[in-house]
């Protein structure tokens, strides 16, 4: 009898400890699914853009597509030849990278190899605040100040009210802070012992920085950039609300122009029938701009992998 | 030999090119020092000019009546009520959707994932990459998939709360795998060795521990979240709403309804470019709210181990 009552006494934690490995199971499948959901995210996208894109590739031949240089996908005649939004996109974002990858490279080598850990401590927190206003109080900003006051009054540049280049510009201070951090991250991995030996061989900090810090973090800045890149051919609301809208196929950024995101917008910004053709150009040029940033950020984590492995 | 080498410094010492070189040699260190300061002043002379533009332009629309009337097709009369409270009900959503998604992934793949396997290191790859999708994917997204194909929801708060939550999501379980991954090993041990079990650890050491971490990143997501503009154009916000929104009504929302007004040409009558500004400078104040508060927590909490 109490050797009985003895073992059940034992035996009651033994099931609750069964009973507890039995919820941690459930708690780690609960978990899973909860990651799996990033995973749906990304299923969803594809599988959305690539079912009206197909349909939409019935319609409009894919050479047609991607080859043709009038987009009229509402007044007739049609036309489907997204070159011109592309164009449009590369344009402006030619005009970002102009002005971010000399601000920002600047900015990043004075913040890893002059600045005091203090003034860092300070300046990289502004900085960044560059990246975190709303883009469309940048669209705002282009087309009521920096079109009319800074290009017309001051540069006297006989702009557009629409026009790419205030967009472009306006857009390279939104990327400054992602082309600054990331290369800054970059030059800071470079281990302290290869400045030292520029140092010590009689070199100047200038020298050290551009021909040892710069080259060493070589591939941290590539991905930098890329990245930038891929952060400007992204950006809507800038450009929706001050390139204009209008698809040219024109080198000339003083002139209006749709960018891929911003024709999207524009589309979406009107009630679309689902089905229709206009409904349907949405989901192709979602999937180029896709595709198109998607290779961008492969080639960016690819070399952000590359400075890692080498100094950490 | 120690003539020739005392020789030798005494003919470097005499040297004079030397000296000239080197101050040759400073002016180009002054000059580079001023042209990378110069890089980064313009950059923040940008952000200043900014801020000071819309103040300039919006401040004098801010007013209790700004806050509290709805839109209005007479400029002096509109207000923000529903856009702002659009966008509250649009934060809440989207924080009751990241929060628990965004911690447990952030759990899963720090605490349970085997690294080795394939599937952790494709789940991993595909984060980081949905952080640099494009915004307006997003709303394409949720275009298809919330608001009309599948879930059907139509243009309601719910859709554009869901959609804005899956933009951001990433933002928290790379900033909740930070905090979780800076408690050290020996809290989880000294658990483990006290007899808790793996989810008893995690739900009573660890996560308390990354709390500050995650609620920073958290507020950061919501604060990208507060000001995009792009997925809520796709997944159909409304621009003239004159009704208090709810889960499932049609919305407006504070950045659409800037966009809004940017978009309507202004002239002596109607202001509008100054009530876009307005809206501006009432995004702006929820957001560096927002900012203050995720700096004040980290500093608050900030623990080092």
């Amino acid at each position: 009898m109490e050797a009985a009552s003895f073992d059940d006494k034992r035996a009651t934690p033994a099931f609750g400890v069964a009973r507890r490995r039995w919820s941690e199971d459930a708690i780690r499948v609960l978990l899973l699914l909860a990651a799996l959901i990033s995973v749906l995210t990304t299923t969803g996208i594809v599988v959305s853009l690539a079912r009206e894109a197909w349909v939409f590739f019935q319609e409009v031949g894919v050479g047609e597509f991607l080859f043709g240089t009038e987009w009229s996908p509402i007044i007739k005649p049609q036309s489907f030849g997204v070159l011109p939004l592309v164009s449009g996109t590369f344009l402006i974002t030619g005009v970002a990278l102009a002005v971010a990858v000399p601000l920002g490279l600047g900015s990043a080598i004075y913040l890893s190899e002059y600045a005091t850990p203090r003034v860092r401590k300070t300046v990289k927190p502004i900085l960044e605040m560059l990246a975190g206003v709303p883009t469309i109080i940048f669209g705002y900003f282009a087309l009521t100040f920096f079109t009319p006051t800074i290009l017309n009054d001051i540069l006297r540049l006989d702009v557009s009210v629409f026009n790419a280049l205030s967009a472009g510009i306006v857009m390279g201070f939104m990327v400054v802070p992602t082309i600054a951090s990331v290369s800054e991250d970059a030059m800071s991995a470079v281990p302290a012992s290869l400045r030292e030996g520029s140092f010590g061989l009689g070199a100047s900090q200038l020298q050290t920085s551009l021909r040892v810090v710069f080259p060493a973090a070589l591939s941290g800045i590539v991905a930098a950039v890329v990245l930038g890149a891929s952060r400007a051919i992204g950006e809507t609301m800038i450009v929706l609300v001050a390139a204009g809208q209008i698809a040219a196929l024109s080198p000339n950024p003083e002139e209006p122009m749709y960018t891929i995101t911003s024709f999207i917008a524009a589309i979406g910004k009107g009630d679309v029938a689902t089905g229709s053709i206009q409904y349907k150009t949405i989901f192709a040029a979602g999937a180029l701009l896709f595709v198109i940033t998607l290779v961008m950020n492969m080639i960016s984590i690819r070399f952000v992998r590359r400075y890692r492995q080498v100094y950490e | 030999m120690s003539d020739v080498t005392a020789a030798a410094f005494e003919e470097i010492a005499e040297r004079g090119p030397l000296s000239r070189t080197s101050g040759r040699n400073r002016l180009r260190e002054l000059a580079f020092r001023l042209l990378l300061l110069a890089c980064l002043g313009a950059s923040i002379l940008m952000l200043g000019t900014l801020l000071v533009d819309i103040a300039g332009d919006g401040l004098g629309r801010i007013s209790l009546d700004f806050i509290t009337e709805y839109p209005s097709v007479i400029a002096d009369n509109a207000g923000i009520r529903a856009a702002l409270l659009g966008t509250l009900w649009l934060m809440a959503v989207c924080a009751l959707f990241i929060v628990p998604v965004g911690v447990a992934t952030a759990i899963y793949l720090e605490e349970y994932a085997d690294h080795t396997r394939w599937y952790n290191r494709a789940i991993e790859v595909n984060i980081q990459n949905l952080a640099a999708v494009p915004s307006i994917v997003y709303g394409i997204l949720g275009l298809a998939f919330l608001v009309r194909g599948p879930l059907d929801l139509g243009n309601v708060v719910l859709a554009g709360g869901l959609t804005l939550g899956l933009l951001v999501l990433p933002v928290v379980i790379i900033a909740g795998r930070e905090a979780i991954r800076a408690v050290p090993p020996s809290i989880r041990e000294g658990s483990m060795a006290l007899g808790a079990t793996q989810w008893q650890t995690i739900w009573r050491q660890v996560l308390p521990a990354a709390i500050p971490g995650i609620a920073t990143g958290v507020i950061l997501a919501l604060s990208r979240a507060i000001g995009e503009t792009a997925p809520l154009i796709m997944v159909g916000a409304a621009t003239f709403v004159s009704f208090d929104p709810d889960l499932m009504s049609t919305f407006s929302a504070l950045p659409i309804q800037i966009f809004d007004w940017i978009s309507r040409p202004s002239n002596d009558i109607n202001d509008y470019a100054s009530l876009a500004a307005g809206g501006i400078v009432v995004l702006m104040i929820l957001l560096l709210g927002m900012n203050a508060i995720a700096i004040w927590l980290r500093n608050r909490y900030e623990q080092k181990w």
